[in-house]
């Protein structure tokens, strides 16, 4: 009896495992075959070579790197800002706070990330970027840098928390080593918990980073919709996810041309944080047994 | 004037009296060893002395405790200096995850010296000090941690020595070596009595009768005796210390 109750329970965890596996091989499946017959009419040096992208007008060129320079000036921005304050709030947590204070403040920072993307979206477009035109008159009403900013905000968390669980897991003896030194606080989280959770730390970056690449709501409601090679934070660009729901709330016809290109830029998303997530994944193997 | 005097001092935790009123005085270039059973409270005495229970909550302390005849607890004193002036030696090991030469330059560096003829200086002093600069002198850039754990722990306290400190205190420093490691540091200590004054915890009791000059009794908190190493293993004057030398408990 007990036995068979253990056999079902384990086949339906097997399924549910089984599930996401397939899930995740019929995502490449679609995104590769629509892809390739992308590929089969626009090769694919055009496509990461082109400077232009307008699939959607007459005269059509299919370069990805303006969708790609999109996506990396507001990702850019963002890392900006939650980076240095990412790193901040977790040194303060892990080094100063009092430990209650950090039971409560590390959940309700979390919550920042639960906050539903599109209401930052209209934060960026309705509050900051109007702010932000006050100090800089010719910066238009879609740009990259004020929901690049609210993306920075959304994932400090990411950051905070993952650097905190970091630096919190350097031995006590390393930190008291630095004390009994006589070094400060400051002194001891920069010269030894900081390079001793580098390895957590830059995890955190790179999620943040994928999280930050990935966004889509932010981006398509503040940031516009004009593919444009450029690094200019003031004026309307579009990011590749930006223009993948561009293109999926429009009306173009399935199996057109245009229809494939959401799945060649989808790749090109897929590319990137697969890479990202990957460099992670090889930085926490290589620097996990360290310090055990 | 004796270098350290603790006068009265009590320790609790919370509600725990960790330490219970003790009165001691230690002179200048003498080894002292701490012995008592294991949760006696020979770490947390040592530990006031550099100021490094500090951080634990509910962490009080009564009375005072001189070193050079001022009140390191005194709000004038600035718990870094003082701990310059009292370096500590851990019971694991503990080099940071740098160099060899950065390990020994870090209480350099962090009091901002950069000169680089003044750090190789001190990085060769130091290892020559602890004998270890023989071995390491071609590696100083390699990781401390690829060293054995005897040479860690003697880069450890190359690093304290670094510093220049008075008084150096040693929580079980050869408790997790072996025997020649163990012997290796104990013979460091008897050099280094020329120069500091040290306090060392020991579990081991030949190594209190080999190394140090007085020894400290303690049990569940109190200082039970204190005097001449040879006097306390030969005739203590407690019943409970000659139990405990003999090895009845603890
Ligand atoms: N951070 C702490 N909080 C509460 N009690 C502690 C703490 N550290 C040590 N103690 C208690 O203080 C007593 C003395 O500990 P310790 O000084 O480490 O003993 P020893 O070094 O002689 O083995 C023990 O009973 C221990 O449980
Ligand atoms: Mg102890």
């Amino acid at each position: 009896m007990r036995n068979k109750k253990e056999k079902i329970i384990e086949t339906i965890l097997m399924l549910c495992a089984a599930v996401s596996v397939l899930t995740t091989i019929g995502i490449l499946w679609v995104l590769l075959s629509e892809s390739s017959s992308f590929f089969s009419k626009v090769s694919l040096k055009d496509f990461l070579t082109d400077t232009e992208w307008t699939p959607l007008f007459a005269e059509k060129h299919f370069g990805i790197l303006p969708l790609i320079a999109g996506t990396m000036l507001t990702t850019f921005i963002a890392i900006v800002i939650a980076l240095p304050t990412g790193l901040s709030i977790a040194i303060y947590l892990n080094e100063y706070a009092p430990k209650k204070f950090r039971k409560v403040v590390k959940p309700l920072l979390e919550v920042l990330a639960a906050i539903p993307t599109v209401v930052y979206g209209y934060f960026a477009l309705m509050v900051v970027t109007p702010f932000l035109q006050k100090f800089i008159p010719d910066m238009a009403g879609f740009n990259a840098l004020s929901p690049g900013i609210v993306m920075g905000i959304m994932i400090i968390p990411i950051i905070s928390s993952l650097s905190e669980d970091a630096l919190y897991s350097v031995p006590k003896a390393l930190r008291e080593a630095s004390y009994g030194m006589g070094a400060t606080r400051l002194q001891t989280a920069f010269k030894v918990l900081v390079p001793a959770a580098t390895s957590g730390i830059t995890v955190s970056i790179i999620l943040a980073i994928s999280r930050a690449i990935g966004e889509t709501m932010i981006v398509a409601i503040a940031a516009g919709q004009q593919p444009r090679l450029t690094l200019n934070p003031l004026v309307p660009i579009e990011t590749i996810t930006t223009y993948i729901v561009q293109v999926s709330l429009g009306d173009v016809v399935q199996g057109s041309l245009e229809y494939q290109t959401i799945f060649a830029a989808g790749i090109a998303l897929f590319a990137l944080t697969f890479v990202l997530n990957n460099i992670s994944y090889f930085i926490k193997k290589k620097f996990q047994e360290k310090y055990e | 004037m004796a270098k350290l005097d603790a006068e009265k001092v009590n320790v609790y935790y919370g509600d725990h009296h960790i330490i219970k009123d003790v009165n001691l005085s230690i002179q200048e270039n003498t080894v002292t060893a701490f012995i008592g059973p294991s949760g006696c409270g020979k770490s947390t005495f040592l530990r006031l002395l550099n100021r490094m229970n500090d951080y634990i909550e509910n962490f009080k302390k009564t009375g005072d405790i001189l070193i050079d005849g001022g009140d390191i607890y005194d709000k004038k004193v600035r718990v870094e200096d003082l701990r310059k002036r009292v370096g500590m030696v851990f019971q694991k090991p503990n080099p940071f995850p740098k160099s060899i030469y950065e390990n020994v330059v870090y209480g350099l560096r962090i009091q901002g010296i950069k000169d680089k003829s003044k750090l190789d200086a001190v990085v060769e002093n130091s290892l020559k000090k602890v004998a270890l600069w023989g071995e390491v002198k071609d590696k100083l850039q390699q990781s401390a941690l690829a060293l054995s754990g005897g040479q860690q722990q003697r880069l450890c306290i190359a690093r304290t020595l670094a510093v220049e400190p008075t008084i150096i205190l040693m929580d079980e420093p050869a408790s997790a070596l072996d025997p020649i490691s163990s012997a290796k540091i104990e013979d460091l200590i008897s050099e280094l009595k020329e120069n500091f004054t040290i306090i060392i915890v020991t579990h081991n009791m030949q190594q209190a009768s080999r190394v140090s000059d007085k020894t400290a009794f303690f049990y569940l908190g109190e200082l039970v005796e204190f005097g001449d190493t040879d006097q306390i293993f030969t005739k203590p004057v407690k019943e409970l210390t000659q139990n405990y030398i003999t090895g009845r408990f603890g």
